[in-house]
Protein backbone atom coordinates (compact mmCIF):
# COMPACT_ATOMS: atom_id res chain seq x y z
CA UNK A 1 0.00 0.00 0.00
CA UNK A 2 1.42 3.44 -0.94
CA UNK A 3 2.66 5.05 1.97
CA UNK A 4 0.07 8.34 1.90
CA UNK A 5 0.18 11.69 3.84
CA UNK A 6 -0.52 11.08 7.55
CA UNK A 7 -3.81 13.08 8.03
CA UNK A 8 -4.94 11.14 4.84
CA UNK A 9 -4.39 7.70 6.20
CA UNK A 10 -5.89 8.92 9.33
CA UNK A 11 -9.54 9.80 7.30
CA UNK A 12 -8.98 6.81 5.17
CA UNK A 13 -8.99 4.59 8.39
CA UNK A 14 -11.94 6.61 10.11
CA UNK A 15 -13.83 5.57 6.76
CA UNK A 16 -13.17 2.29 6.63
CA UNK A 17 -14.66 1.88 9.82
CA UNK A 18 -17.97 3.20 8.53
CA UNK A 19 -20.70 0.61 7.84
CA UNK A 20 -24.06 3.05 7.35
CA UNK A 21 -24.10 5.04 4.83
CA UNK A 22 -26.35 7.62 7.28
CA UNK A 23 -22.97 7.96 9.16
CA UNK A 24 -20.70 7.97 6.48
CA UNK A 25 -23.04 11.04 5.59
CA UNK A 26 -22.91 12.54 8.47
CA UNK A 27 -19.22 12.41 8.31
CA UNK A 28 -18.68 14.09 4.76
CA UNK A 29 -21.14 16.74 5.48
CA UNK A 30 -19.25 17.57 8.86
CA UNK A 31 -16.02 17.63 6.74
CA UNK A 32 -17.81 20.30 4.05
CA UNK A 33 -19.11 22.29 6.74
CA UNK A 34 -14.98 22.97 7.22
CA UNK A 35 -14.27 23.79 3.59
CA UNK A 36 -12.49 27.12 3.49
CA UNK A 37 -12.24 28.95 -0.24
CA UNK A 38 -9.42 30.19 -1.75
CA UNK A 39 -8.85 33.71 0.52
CA UNK A 40 -8.48 36.51 -2.11
CA UNK A 41 -4.56 37.03 -1.49
CA UNK A 42 -4.11 33.91 -3.58
CA UNK A 43 -6.88 33.99 -6.06
CA UNK A 44 -10.27 35.90 -6.82
CA UNK A 45 -13.11 35.68 -9.53
CA UNK A 46 -12.68 35.20 -12.50
CA UNK A 47 -10.69 32.43 -12.19
CA UNK A 48 -7.61 31.60 -14.01
CA UNK A 49 -9.00 28.53 -15.95
CA UNK A 50 -5.83 27.35 -15.81
CA UNK A 51 -6.53 25.92 -12.38
CA UNK A 52 -10.23 24.68 -13.02
CA UNK A 53 -9.87 21.04 -12.56
CA UNK A 54 -11.33 19.42 -16.28
CA UNK A 55 -13.98 16.87 -15.38
CA UNK A 56 -15.74 18.11 -11.93
CA UNK A 57 -19.22 19.06 -12.65
CA UNK A 58 -19.55 21.21 -9.44
CA UNK A 59 -16.89 24.05 -10.56
CA UNK A 60 -13.64 23.05 -8.62
CA UNK A 61 -10.23 25.12 -9.32
CA UNK A 62 -7.25 24.00 -7.35
CA UNK A 63 -4.11 26.50 -6.51
CA UNK A 64 -0.58 25.35 -5.69
CA UNK A 65 1.73 27.54 -3.67
CA UNK A 66 5.61 26.05 -2.83
CA UNK A 67 6.11 26.67 0.90
CA UNK A 68 9.88 27.38 1.81
CA UNK A 69 10.76 23.81 2.99
CA UNK A 70 9.60 22.98 -0.83
CA UNK A 71 6.12 20.88 0.33
CA UNK A 72 2.91 22.71 -1.43
CA UNK A 73 0.00 24.52 0.44
CA UNK A 74 -2.97 23.64 -1.46
CA UNK A 75 -6.57 25.90 -2.08
CA UNK A 76 -9.32 25.10 -3.55
CA UNK A 77 -13.00 27.22 -4.74
CA UNK A 78 -16.17 25.44 -5.45
CA UNK A 79 -17.93 27.68 -7.94
CA UNK A 80 -21.63 25.19 -7.65
CA UNK A 81 -22.92 26.06 -4.19
CA UNK A 82 -24.51 22.69 -4.29
CA UNK A 83 -21.28 20.65 -5.08
CA UNK A 84 -21.15 19.34 -1.29
CA UNK A 85 -19.34 16.43 -2.16
CA UNK A 86 -16.68 18.57 -3.71
CA UNK A 87 -16.30 20.84 -0.78
CA UNK A 88 -15.33 17.93 1.16
CA UNK A 89 -13.26 16.62 -1.41
CA UNK A 90 -11.18 19.34 -1.35
CA UNK A 91 -11.23 20.20 2.36
CA UNK A 92 -9.78 16.62 2.78
CA UNK A 93 -7.16 17.26 0.30
CA UNK A 94 -6.25 20.81 2.12
CA UNK A 95 -6.03 19.17 5.39
CA UNK A 96 -4.04 16.11 4.45
CA UNK A 97 -1.85 17.30 1.61
CA UNK A 98 -0.71 21.38 2.44
CA UNK A 99 2.70 20.55 3.59
CA UNK A 100 2.66 17.03 3.16
CA UNK A 101 5.80 15.14 1.90
CA UNK A 102 5.57 15.71 -2.17
CA UNK A 103 6.33 12.02 -2.68
CA UNK A 104 3.35 10.93 -0.17
CA UNK A 105 1.33 13.41 -1.98
CA UNK A 106 2.26 12.51 -5.66
CA UNK A 107 1.40 8.90 -4.54
CA UNK A 108 -2.33 9.00 -3.88
CA UNK A 109 -4.47 7.02 -5.95
CA UNK A 110 -7.80 8.58 -7.05
CA UNK A 111 -9.64 5.34 -5.69
CA UNK A 112 -9.47 6.55 -2.35
CA UNK A 113 -12.85 8.32 -3.29
CA UNK A 114 -14.86 5.14 -3.03
CA UNK A 115 -13.30 5.08 0.56
CA UNK A 116 -14.98 8.37 1.53
CA UNK A 117 -18.05 8.20 -0.47
CA UNK A 118 -18.83 4.68 -0.88
CA UNK A 119 -19.26 2.33 -4.52
CA UNK A 120 -22.98 3.68 -4.52
CA UNK A 121 -22.16 6.89 -5.87
CA UNK A 122 -22.78 8.20 -9.39
CA UNK A 123 -20.57 8.04 -11.96
CA UNK A 124 -20.47 11.71 -12.45
CA UNK A 125 -19.61 12.31 -8.79
CA UNK A 126 -16.89 9.84 -8.54
CA UNK A 127 -15.42 10.74 -11.97
CA UNK A 128 -14.78 14.78 -10.60
CA UNK A 129 -13.76 13.85 -7.06
CA UNK A 130 -11.32 11.46 -8.57
CA UNK A 131 -9.88 14.73 -11.18
CA UNK A 132 -10.05 16.97 -8.10
CA UNK A 133 -7.27 14.54 -6.41
CA UNK A 134 -5.66 14.20 -9.38
CA UNK A 135 -5.08 17.59 -10.05
CA UNK A 136 -3.65 17.67 -5.94
CA UNK A 137 -1.39 14.95 -7.15
CA UNK A 138 -0.47 16.59 -10.58
CA UNK A 139 0.98 19.97 -8.53
CA UNK A 140 2.80 17.19 -6.70
CA UNK A 141 4.69 15.44 -9.08
CA UNK A 142 5.25 18.41 -11.35
CA UNK A 143 6.71 20.13 -8.64
CA UNK A 144 9.09 16.56 -7.88
CA UNK A 145 10.11 16.58 -11.26
CA UNK A 146 11.56 20.16 -11.26
CA UNK A 147 13.14 19.57 -8.00
CA UNK B 1 -46.25 35.61 -7.25
CA UNK B 2 -45.88 32.82 -10.00
CA UNK B 3 -45.65 33.22 -13.13
CA UNK B 4 -45.78 29.53 -14.15
CA UNK B 5 -49.25 30.08 -15.20
CA UNK B 6 -48.56 33.12 -17.58
CA UNK B 7 -45.84 31.13 -19.23
CA UNK B 8 -48.29 28.93 -21.85
CA UNK B 9 -47.75 25.49 -20.63
CA UNK B 10 -50.51 22.40 -21.72
CA UNK B 11 -50.36 21.41 -18.13
CA UNK B 12 -49.69 24.23 -16.05
CA UNK B 13 -50.27 22.12 -12.94
CA UNK B 14 -47.12 19.85 -13.46
CA UNK B 15 -45.40 22.53 -12.06
CA UNK B 16 -45.60 24.24 -9.22
CA UNK B 17 -43.42 27.48 -7.44
CA UNK B 18 -41.28 27.93 -4.74
CA UNK B 19 -43.93 30.38 -2.75
CA UNK B 20 -46.29 27.43 -3.60
CA UNK B 21 -44.87 24.86 -1.77
CA UNK B 22 -43.70 26.96 1.02
CA UNK B 23 -47.27 27.88 1.94
CA UNK B 24 -47.76 24.35 1.88
CA UNK B 25 -45.56 22.83 4.35
CA UNK B 26 -47.74 21.27 6.85
CA UNK B 27 -50.70 19.99 3.99
CA UNK B 28 -50.86 16.57 5.10
CA UNK B 29 -52.08 15.74 1.45
CA UNK B 30 -48.70 17.06 0.23
CA UNK B 31 -45.53 14.87 0.24
CA UNK B 32 -42.22 16.73 -0.75
CA UNK B 33 -39.71 14.94 -2.13
CA UNK B 34 -36.18 15.95 -2.66
CA UNK B 35 -34.20 13.83 -5.63
CA UNK B 36 -30.33 14.93 -6.34
CA UNK B 37 -27.28 13.12 -7.92
CA UNK B 38 -25.04 14.76 -4.76
CA UNK B 39 -25.83 12.56 -1.80
CA UNK B 40 -24.65 15.04 0.83
CA UNK B 41 -27.21 17.60 -0.52
CA UNK B 42 -30.61 16.01 1.22
CA UNK B 43 -28.87 15.13 4.62
CA UNK B 44 -26.93 18.93 4.65
CA UNK B 45 -30.23 20.46 4.66
CA UNK B 46 -33.98 20.08 2.55
CA UNK B 47 -36.95 22.07 2.21
CA UNK B 48 -38.90 21.42 5.76
CA UNK B 49 -40.81 18.21 5.66
CA UNK B 50 -39.19 16.98 2.81
CA UNK B 51 -38.29 13.14 2.24
CA UNK B 52 -35.48 11.50 0.11
CA UNK B 53 -35.89 9.49 -2.61
CA UNK B 54 -32.29 7.91 -4.11
CA UNK B 55 -31.95 7.27 -7.50
CA UNK B 56 -29.75 4.67 -7.26
CA UNK B 57 -30.50 2.93 -3.92
CA UNK B 58 -35.05 3.54 -4.17
CA UNK B 59 -35.21 3.89 -7.98
CA UNK B 60 -33.51 0.70 -9.57
CA UNK B 61 -33.53 -3.14 -9.07
CA UNK B 62 -30.56 -3.59 -7.38
CA UNK B 63 -29.50 -6.75 -9.84
CA UNK B 64 -31.32 -6.00 -12.84
CA UNK B 65 -30.74 -3.04 -15.22
CA UNK B 66 -34.27 -2.20 -14.72
CA UNK B 67 -36.64 0.16 -12.03
CA UNK B 68 -38.13 -1.12 -8.97
CA UNK B 69 -41.32 -3.40 -9.18
CA UNK B 70 -44.71 -3.54 -7.37
CA UNK B 71 -43.61 -4.84 -4.21
CA UNK B 72 -40.41 -2.08 -4.56
CA UNK B 73 -42.52 0.71 -5.16
CA UNK B 74 -45.19 -0.12 -2.31
CA UNK B 75 -42.61 -0.24 0.21
CA UNK B 76 -41.06 2.76 -1.10
CA UNK B 77 -44.06 4.93 -1.20
CA UNK B 78 -45.37 3.44 2.44
CA UNK B 79 -42.20 3.96 3.83
CA UNK B 80 -42.64 7.87 2.45
CA UNK B 81 -45.44 7.93 3.89
CA UNK B 82 -47.68 9.08 0.46
CA UNK B 83 -51.25 6.97 -0.64
CA UNK B 84 -52.35 7.11 -4.37
CA UNK B 85 -54.28 10.64 -3.45
CA UNK B 86 -50.87 12.60 -2.11
CA UNK B 87 -49.94 15.14 -4.50
CA UNK B 88 -46.07 14.74 -4.48
CA UNK B 89 -43.76 17.37 -5.57
CA UNK B 90 -40.42 16.59 -6.37
CA UNK B 91 -37.34 18.81 -6.51
CA UNK B 92 -33.42 18.41 -6.75
CA UNK B 93 -30.34 19.68 -8.08
CA UNK B 94 -29.18 20.12 -11.52
CA UNK B 95 -32.07 22.21 -12.94
CA UNK B 96 -34.49 19.08 -11.47
CA UNK B 97 -33.01 16.38 -14.00
CA UNK B 98 -33.07 13.81 -10.97
CA UNK B 99 -36.40 15.27 -9.90
CA UNK B 100 -38.16 14.71 -13.28
CA UNK B 101 -36.04 11.47 -13.66
CA UNK B 102 -37.61 10.10 -9.96
CA UNK B 103 -41.52 11.52 -11.25
CA UNK B 104 -41.12 9.41 -14.26
CA UNK B 105 -40.48 6.77 -12.53
CA UNK B 106 -43.84 7.39 -10.21
CA UNK B 107 -45.66 7.74 -13.44
CA UNK B 108 -44.71 4.15 -14.40
CA UNK B 109 -46.81 2.95 -11.47
CA UNK B 110 -49.78 5.50 -12.36
CA UNK B 111 -48.74 7.70 -9.40
CA UNK B 112 -49.74 10.58 -12.13
CA UNK B 113 -50.60 12.73 -9.13
CA UNK B 114 -47.20 14.26 -8.96
CA UNK B 115 -45.42 17.82 -9.98
CA UNK B 116 -42.51 19.34 -10.13
CA UNK B 117 -40.68 22.80 -8.20
CA UNK B 118 -39.43 25.34 -10.70
CA UNK B 119 -36.06 25.58 -10.56
CA UNK B 120 -35.34 22.98 -7.75
CA UNK B 121 -33.07 23.13 -5.01
CA UNK B 122 -30.93 25.79 -6.13
CA UNK B 123 -33.77 28.50 -6.34
CA UNK B 124 -35.19 27.78 -2.75
CA UNK B 125 -31.71 27.65 -1.78
CA UNK B 126 -30.75 31.52 -3.31
CA UNK B 127 -34.20 33.03 -2.42
CA UNK B 128 -33.07 32.39 1.30
CA UNK B 129 -35.60 29.79 2.16
CA UNK B 130 -35.27 27.47 5.39
CA UNK B 131 -33.75 24.54 4.71
CA UNK B 132 -33.29 21.99 7.56
CA UNK B 133 -30.86 19.01 8.47
CA UNK B 134 -33.97 17.87 10.63
CA UNK B 135 -35.51 14.19 9.32
CA UNK B 136 -39.01 14.32 9.07
CA UNK B 137 -41.04 11.59 11.54
CA UNK B 138 -43.14 9.99 8.63
CA UNK B 139 -46.23 7.41 9.89
CA UNK B 140 -45.48 4.68 7.08
CA UNK B 141 -48.57 3.65 4.71
CA UNK B 142 -49.81 0.61 3.34
CA UNK B 143 -49.86 2.02 -0.66
CA UNK B 144 -51.18 -0.45 -2.84
CA UNK B 145 -49.51 0.05 -6.19
CA UNK B 146 -50.80 -1.52 -9.79
CA UNK B 147 -48.27 -3.37 -12.06
CA UNK B 148 -45.51 -0.79 -13.39
CA UNK B 149 -46.79 -0.14 -16.92
CA UNK B 150 -44.30 0.07 -19.38
CA UNK B 151 -46.70 0.28 -22.27
CA UNK B 152 -46.97 4.35 -22.14
CA UNK B 153 -44.03 6.35 -21.33
CA UNK B 154 -41.44 4.33 -21.93
CA UNK B 155 -39.73 2.28 -24.62
CA UNK B 156 -37.26 -0.67 -25.16
CA UNK B 157 -34.93 -0.86 -27.54
CA UNK B 158 -37.44 -3.06 -30.33
CA UNK B 159 -39.67 -0.02 -30.14
CA UNK B 160 -37.05 1.99 -31.29
CA UNK B 161 -36.13 0.27 -33.73
CA UNK B 162 -39.65 0.14 -35.22
CA UNK B 163 -39.99 3.75 -34.33
CA UNK B 164 -36.89 4.81 -36.68
CA UNK B 165 -37.80 2.34 -39.47
CA UNK B 166 -41.31 4.34 -39.50
CA UNK B 167 -39.56 7.27 -39.37
CA UNK B 168 -40.59 8.57 -35.93
CA UNK B 169 -40.02 11.43 -33.89
CA UNK B 170 -36.77 10.95 -32.07
CA UNK B 171 -34.69 13.57 -29.54
CA UNK B 172 -31.02 12.57 -28.75
CA UNK B 173 -30.98 15.14 -25.12
CA UNK B 174 -26.88 14.27 -25.17
CA UNK B 175 -24.20 16.44 -25.33
CA UNK B 176 -23.68 17.84 -29.04
CA UNK B 177 -20.33 15.92 -29.00
CA UNK B 178 -21.61 12.61 -27.92
CA UNK B 179 -24.25 13.11 -30.33
CA UNK B 180 -21.87 13.44 -33.17
CA UNK B 181 -19.61 10.63 -31.88
CA UNK B 182 -16.84 12.76 -30.63
CA UNK B 183 -17.32 10.94 -27.26
CA UNK B 184 -18.39 8.40 -26.18
CA UNK B 185 -19.38 9.32 -22.88
CA UNK B 186 -20.74 12.19 -20.93
CA UNK B 187 -18.25 14.28 -20.15
CA UNK B 188 -17.37 13.03 -16.68
CA UNK B 189 -19.34 9.97 -17.05
CA UNK B 190 -16.57 7.64 -18.92
CA UNK B 191 -18.22 4.56 -17.32
CA UNK B 192 -21.21 5.32 -18.63
CA UNK B 193 -19.82 5.47 -22.21
CA UNK B 194 -20.44 2.96 -25.02
CA UNK B 195 -18.05 0.88 -27.58
CA UNK B 196 -19.20 2.90 -30.60
CA UNK B 197 -20.07 6.86 -30.66
CA UNK B 198 -22.54 8.71 -32.64
CA UNK B 199 -26.60 8.67 -32.44
CA UNK B 200 -30.02 6.71 -33.20
CA UNK B 201 -30.45 6.70 -37.26
CA UNK B 202 -33.20 9.87 -37.41
CA UNK B 203 -32.50 11.58 -34.09
CA UNK B 204 -32.56 15.62 -33.80
CA UNK B 205 -29.89 16.75 -31.15
CA UNK B 206 -31.02 19.18 -28.14
CA UNK B 207 -29.12 18.83 -24.92
CA UNK B 208 -31.81 18.59 -22.56
CA UNK B 209 -30.50 21.93 -20.47
CA UNK B 210 -31.81 24.01 -23.25
CA UNK B 211 -35.21 23.99 -21.48
CA UNK B 212 -34.02 24.80 -18.57
CA UNK B 213 -33.18 28.56 -17.73
CA UNK B 214 -29.90 29.64 -16.14
CA UNK B 215 -31.81 29.31 -12.82
CA UNK B 216 -33.03 25.70 -13.18
CA UNK B 217 -36.52 26.96 -13.55
CA UNK B 218 -37.91 25.63 -17.32
CA UNK B 219 -37.96 27.82 -20.31
CA UNK B 220 -41.58 29.31 -21.21
CA UNK B 221 -43.78 27.43 -24.01
CA UNK B 222 -42.98 30.18 -26.25
CA UNK B 223 -39.24 29.44 -25.69
CA UNK B 224 -39.88 25.76 -25.41
CA UNK B 225 -41.74 25.54 -29.07
CA UNK B 226 -38.75 27.39 -30.67
CA UNK B 227 -36.87 24.84 -29.94
CA UNK B 228 -38.77 21.65 -30.29
CA UNK B 229 -41.60 22.60 -32.93
CA UNK B 230 -39.70 25.16 -35.09
CA UNK B 231 -35.62 24.44 -34.66
CA UNK B 232 -36.11 20.44 -34.91
CA UNK B 233 -39.49 20.67 -36.56
CA UNK B 234 -41.45 17.84 -33.99
CA UNK B 235 -45.10 17.39 -34.13
CA UNK B 236 -46.64 17.60 -30.84
CA UNK B 237 -49.56 14.75 -32.18
CA UNK B 238 -47.11 12.65 -33.32
CA UNK B 239 -45.57 9.84 -31.51
CA UNK B 240 -41.85 11.02 -29.74
CA UNK B 241 -38.97 8.70 -28.28
CA UNK B 242 -36.08 10.72 -26.11
CA UNK B 243 -33.09 8.93 -25.29
CA UNK B 244 -29.91 10.15 -23.33
CA UNK B 245 -27.17 8.06 -22.11
CA UNK B 246 -29.59 6.19 -19.07
CA UNK B 247 -32.36 7.80 -19.25
CA UNK B 248 -32.49 10.19 -17.05
CA UNK B 249 -30.95 13.41 -18.78
CA UNK B 250 -33.95 12.29 -21.15
CA UNK B 251 -36.63 12.77 -18.21
CA UNK B 252 -36.32 16.03 -18.40
CA UNK B 253 -36.87 16.26 -21.71
CA UNK B 254 -40.03 13.83 -21.42
CA UNK B 255 -41.41 16.09 -19.15
CA UNK B 256 -40.87 18.94 -21.30
CA UNK B 257 -42.59 17.48 -24.11
CA UNK B 258 -45.10 15.96 -22.20
CA UNK B 259 -46.83 18.67 -19.44
CA UNK B 260 -45.18 22.07 -21.19
CA UNK B 261 -45.93 21.28 -24.61
CA UNK B 262 -48.62 18.89 -24.47
CA UNK B 263 -47.35 16.18 -26.79
CA UNK B 264 -49.53 13.33 -26.70
CA UNK B 265 -47.47 10.41 -27.06
CA UNK B 266 -43.36 10.54 -25.48
CA UNK B 267 -41.65 7.71 -24.33
CA UNK B 268 -38.58 7.79 -22.45
CA UNK B 269 -36.10 5.32 -23.71
CA UNK B 270 -34.03 4.59 -20.71
CA UNK B 271 -31.69 1.81 -22.33
CA UNK B 272 -30.27 4.85 -24.09
CA UNK B 273 -27.25 4.89 -25.66
CA UNK B 274 -25.71 2.58 -23.38
CA UNK B 275 -28.08 -0.04 -24.70
CA UNK B 276 -28.29 1.24 -28.23
CA UNK B 277 -24.31 2.39 -28.98
CA UNK B 278 -23.69 -1.09 -27.40
CA UNK B 279 -25.62 -4.04 -29.21
CA UNK B 280 -24.96 -5.85 -32.00
CA UNK B 281 -26.90 -5.69 -34.97
CA UNK B 282 -28.46 -1.93 -34.06
CA UNK B 283 -27.63 1.09 -36.66
CA UNK B 284 -26.05 4.46 -35.84
CA UNK B 285 -25.38 7.43 -37.71
CA UNK B 286 -22.60 9.99 -37.05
Amino acid sequence: MADYPAKLQEYLDDFNFITSREERVDYLIAIADEFQPVPPSIATKPYDEAHRVIGCESEAFVWALERADGTLDFYFDVLNPQGLSAMAMSAILDQACSGAPLEQVAAINGEVVFTFFGRDISMGKGRGLTELINAVVYQAKQRLKSA
Amino acid sequence: MSDIGSRGYANPDKLVSTDWVAARLNDDNIRIVESNEDPLLYPSGHIPGAVEVDWVKDLNDPLRRDYLGKAGFEALASRIGITPDTTVIFYGDKSNWWATYALWVFELFNHTNAKIMDGGRLKWAEEGRELTREKPVISPTSYSAPERDDSRIRAFRDGVLQHIQSSGQLVDVRSPAEFSGEKLHMEGYPQEGAVRGGHIPGASSVPWSRAANEDGTFKNAAELSAIYLEEIDLNPAEPTVAYCRIGERSSHTWFVLTNLLGFADVRNYDGSWTEWGNSVGLPIEK
